[in-house]
């Protein structure tokens, strides 16, 4: 995002600075931040208010704008029929022990990989970039199999919130995307702590994690939405109505409910990332191109 | 991806003073190698049981049948029964039609929304949000949004609305069997575009003035521009974005799921995601949704190696 506003596109700026040009341009503008609000706004803006209408009004032909009497009982009733701060709690929860996994397991491993450079480090590093091209619906099944008895623990994992977060620490794209941040820390600092008779964890602490700062965001940012998007995977190892993520439990209680009131809890469970996405909206878009065209 | 990664991109410097005897700095060595794989297990061991083990044991299940806790060897028999599924060639065709229309649909908006956006010097921040926003809702909440207001059959519907004040024909959307997949493919553009648009922003971003301002000099129009500066400028991006459109359009499972309550009528939504899951946890056979597992991931790899060898021939 750091265009200079002088730089040379499709159309050059002169072209648009004249007569023609500037009126297409205008008219044009006007017609995208209309248009694009109506398309991508709009849609929400017809779920929250849709769900304040009752179920004749949302029934009538045509439509109306805005409810004619806004009734909040969808809202009220679908927090409290479908348990919504309990399905809240449990999806928040997930997401912050996925953050905290993520973090400190991830990070760790590319540091070795990055700084300390172990023997069989680029093996490594090549059989976890290989698993981003095993496409995720073709490990479903046998990743379930395997959660439900762990290998040689033989433990189950079913309703456990560590069978989220472990899986999701094998995530390949974060150890790339903190492995290439970390590469780009000058060795020499880190031989300086050395020298200082820092250990390796003590320089990862207090040279490394703090140049670090907007990569973990990132990473942390991208395992909220993730945990809190996801679907079939805590689907399957959530089953229990009481462990249940927020996207799950609208799904499970879709075919029993009225139609209002799962836009309502929909409304609901979509905030949190909304509001999310609005504060760190800089990080996010940042960290999603440095991640993929640059490399 | 892994080809995106430029290994020894680094340079390497000695990082130790080295040691005065020998001895001391094999100790040394040894020591540090273990302070790495230290740093390593934690994230090596899950990638072990959550992603290097079970895709063996997905090949190996495919292979085996669990019936009442005792596994056996059964040849090819789960294949032979997943291809009898007579749900298993609509599935492949239904997927196959929604990764065409996501990819006519789905590919081409993204990239001609990204070439507005660059020409456009107000508003840009505004409408980079606008375009996320659908990527951060959870895909549950936008589908049912879609599902209940977007694709009501009746005139009630958001969308038949539109049609009738535009005097169009209306449509039974999920309810007909014909505009299932279409209406598919449209909320699932809407709900993903936005990351496809940013990533375009930024590799357009990249291409140098002087190009445009060659091209113009040499009377090329605006369409010729963007054919002759643009799109080769930008082709990795696209060759790549395409690739990992198709990958990931060819799993569909949520869209079916919640939008045609899986199948859909007359078997018009399923799709392979979907059978397997269907195979899996609903009609206990796992071993069967393995195989099919193994089928998809043959298709798909089959395909990126015949696209990686089409794309990469042109250099």
């Amino acid at each position: 995002m750091s265009q200079e506003s002088g730089a040379r596109t499709l159309i050059s700026q002169a072209q648009l600075r004249r007569g023609k040009g500037r009126f297409v341009y205008w008219t044009l503008l006007t017609l995208v931040v209309l248009g694009f609000t109506l398309a991508f706004v709009g849609p929400l803006y017809w779920m929250v208010t849709g769900a304040l209408k009752t179920g004749q009004e949302i029934a009538q032909t045509p439509p109306t704008l805005w409810p004619k009497d806004p009734d909040f009982s969808n809202y009220t009733d679908a927090w409290s029929n479908l348990n919504l701060a309990k399905l809240l709690f449990n999806t928040f929860y997930y997401a912050a022990g996925a953050v905290l996994f993520q973090l400190v397991l991830d990070t760790a491993a590319a540091y070795a990989l990055s700084k300390l450079r172990p023997i069989l480090g680029n093996v490594i590093l090549g059989a976890m970039l290989a698993t981003l091209m095993i496409p995720a619906i073709v490990l479903v099944v046998p990743q379930y199999v395997t959660v439900i008895d762990l290998p040689f623990a033989h433990v189950n994992m079913l309703d456990s919130p560590f069978a989220i977060w472990l899986p999701l620490v094998a995530n390949a794209f974060n150890i790339f995307l903190l492995k290439r941040f970390f590469d780009s820390i000058p060795d020499e600092l880190m031989a300086a702590a050395q020298v200082d008779g820092a250990g390796p964890l003590r320089t990862l602490w207090s040279i490394i994690l703090p140049m670090s700062r907007p990569i973990l965001g990132v990473v942390s940012i991208f395992a909220v939405t993730y945990v809190w998007k996801d679907f079939l995977w805590p689907k399957l190892v959530m089953p229990s109505p009481e462990t249940r993520t927020v996207s799950v439990g609208i799904y499970a209680f879709s075919g029993g409910s009225s139609m209002n009131e799962i836009v309502a809890a929909s409304v609901i469970a979509a905030i949190p990332t909304v509001v999310i996405f609005l504060i760190f909206q800089r990080n996010i878009m940042s960290g999603l191109t440095a991640g993929s065209v640059k490399g | 991806m892994a080809t995106m990664t430029a290994p020894g991109k680094t340079e390497q410097p000695a990082r130790q003073v080295p040691a005065p005897r020998s001895g001391a700095r094999r100790s040394r060595k040894i020591r540090d190698n273990l302070t790495g794989h230290a740093f390593l297990i934690g994230a090596v061991l899950c990638f072990a049981v959550f992603t290097w083990y079970p895709m063996i044991r997905g090949i190996v299940m495919s292979f085996q049948r669990t019936r009442r806790g005792v596994t056996t060897w059964v040849g090819w028999d789960n294949y032979t029964r997943i291809l009898a599924d007579p749900s298993f060639w609509p599935a492949w065709r239904n997927t196959a039609y929604f990764t065409l229309l996501a990819l006519v649909i789905g590919y081409a908006v993204p990239f001609f929304v990204a070439i507005l956006l660059n020409e456009l010097r107000h508003a840009k921040g505004y409408l980079r949000i606008l375009v996320y926003i659908p990527v951060m809702l959870p895909p549950a909440s936008a589908l049912f949004l879609f599902k209940f207001y977007a694709y009501d059959p009746s005139d009630a519907g958001l969308f038949n609305a539109i049609l009738r004040a535009l005097h169009l024909p209306t449509s039974q959307w999920m309810q007909s069997a014909e505009a299932t997949m279409p209406a598919m493919v449209i909320a699932s553009t809407w709900m993903n575009m936005g990351s496809a648009v940013l990533i375009y922003l930024a590799s357009l971003q990249n291409i140098p003035g002087e190009l445009y301002e060659a091209a113009e000099l040499d009377g090329a129009g605006l369409w010729r521009r963007i054919w002759n500066v643009t799109i080769p400028q930008t082709r990795l991006i696209l060759g790549l974005l395409a690739m990992m459109q198709i990958v990931a359009t060819m799993q569909v499972f949520i869209e079916p799921l919640i939008l045609a309550n899986g199948a859909g009528t007359e078997d018009s939504a399923t799709t392979v995601a979907y059978l397997i899951y269907q195979h899996g946890f609903f009609q206990n056979d796992l071993n069967g949704a393995a195989a099919l597992g193994v089928i998809m991931l043959v298709a798909l790899a089959a395909f990126s190696a015949v696209y990686l060898r089409l794309t990469t021939k042109n250099d």
